[in-house]
């Protein structure tokens, strides 16, 4: 496998608040060469006197085109994160090195059953792969397995919850429930993660991304539920 | 230099000392796996050096206790750009281990309960640079920081201290491990900023 390993110059295009704390900012990217759904990028920022900060995003977007979407969570402190969800604005520029990451993909002709298990802002690199899937026009059984604390931090939850054909969507409230929410908050369950078609029988592909808890909890779930360990693929953030 | 990002400043904590090219200092112990975390019983646990020869050498986790431990005082940098300062672990040098092991090996494959792999030469691994850890801090590893044991390289990038570690492959020729087929460098030194192939 290659890489486009060379740092690109990216000048922000678009930003849109998805949360409270979380914006998608979209970046456009001469000779990025597109992604495949579930892969990373590297982005480096540049103060005036040539400090320079870098860190890895998950691409919201997979595709083929020059356009980068990334979806940023701040992380309180940070450095990098409270730049791009505050300050940056179209015309601002960065760079962006990738994309990154052979392994933590989804193939959109790959017709076996998908499980995707996101905790917080862990749901990023599967909105790339929803988002690849509609455009592919194939229909390979998805299921997405959400747990966010409360509504209002619930990252793409329109877009999540748009009708779309062979997509079942489970929302695990830890926190706050919506109004009217048939259940109390609670924690991941073995219940939220097995679901009719979606088992180890059905030779379902697991993806898991959130915190690094969280990760742990799941997949110690799901390979309790029967899946394979090399059926599931983590990746994680922060620390444990 | 690269472009200049409109308003942006940096925090830009001063480091207690110089760190790798493109690293922050971070005090957390993030953590990197592909798949779930194995839970290896300090029981069942084992370690095997397999020569080129095929001659191994195996040792449980008994035997391993009962060699001579050695405290490492080090910073530890990942690949995805966090470096931890000062870290303290404990563990049986790799000198130790190898020093009865009749080989002319120049490449090894590190090999993990859970079946990740990660490829070193040879001479990364000698002369007081690589250890089998089996305390973090302290305390017994944690199995998601790959515990019971995992190996210790901390001068090349942290992919290459596998985790769980279960045996060394020691081999004439090169062969790339488990990140090294997916686009990481084959040798990962952090001072060269070697992440990607």
């Amino acid at each position: 496998m290659t890489w486009q390993t060379g740092w690109h110059v990216a000048t922000v295009v678009g930003a849109r608040p998805l949360t409270d704390t979380a914006r998608e900012l979209t970046l456009a990217v001469p000779g990025f060469g597109g992604a495949l759904p579930g892969q990373h990028v590297d982005v480096r920022l540049t103060a005036p006197d040539g400090y320079q900060a870098t860190r890895a995003y998950s691409l919201a977007t997979a595709g083929v085109d020059e356009r980068v979407d990334l979806v940023v969570d701040e992380v309180p402190d940070g450095e990098v994160s409270p730049y791009l969800t505050h300050d940056a604005r179209p015309g601002d520029q960065v760079e962006v090195r990738g994309p990154l990451g052979g392994y933590f993909v989804w193939h959109d002709d790959d017709p076996a059953p998908v499980l995707l298990v996101a905790g917080g802002s862990g749901v990023v690199p599967f909105l790339a792969m929803l988002r690849a899937r509609r455009l592919s026009g194939r229909r390979a059984p998805f299921r997405l397995v959400c747990s966010v604390r409360g509504p209002a931090g619930a990252i793409g939850r329109d877009e999540i919850d748009s009708p779309d054909p062979g997509l079942d969507v489970r929302w695990v409230y830890t926190r706050e429930v919506p109004p009217g929410w048939p259940t109390s908050p609670a924690r991941i369950t073995p219940d939220d993660l097995a679901a009719p078609g979606f088992g180890p029988a059905e030779g379902t592909d697991v993806f898991v991304c959130g915190p690094t808890r969280f990760v742990e909890t799941a997949a110690e779930l799901l390979t309790g539920l029967g899946h394979p360990s090399a059926r599931v693929r983590t990746e994680r953030f922060g620390g444990a | 230099m690269g472009v200049v990002t409109r308003g942006f400043g940096g925090r830009r904590p001063e480091p207690e000392r110089q760190i790798p090219p493109g690293q922050f200092v971070t005090d957390d112990f993030p953590v990197l796996s592909a798949g779930p975390t194995p839970h290896v019983d300090e029981a069942h646990w084992e370690l095997t050096v397999r020569a080129e020869t095929g001659e191994g050498r195996t040792w449980t986790w008994d035997a391993l206790m009962a060699l001579p431990a050695e405290d490492v005082e080090t910073d530890i940098h990942c690949v995805t750009h966090w470096t931890k300062l000062g870290t303290t672990w404990r563990g049986v040098s790799l000198d130790t281990l190898l020093a009865d092991v009749e080989t002319s090996a120049e490449f090894v494959m590190a090999h993990s309960y859970g079946g990740y792999t990660t490829n070193l030469p040879m001479q990364d691994l000698l002369d007081g640079q690589a250890s089998v850890a089996f305390e973090f801090e302290g305390e017994p590893l944690e199995p998601v920081h790959g515990g019971p044991a995992r190996l210790l390289v901390p001068h090349l990038y942290f992919w290459k201290s596998a985790k769980w570690l279960r045996g060394l492959e020691l081999m004439d020729a090169e062969d790339l491990g488990f990140w090294e087929q997916n686009g990481y460098h084959a040798y990962g030194d952090p001072w060269l900023e070697q992440r990607y192939s």
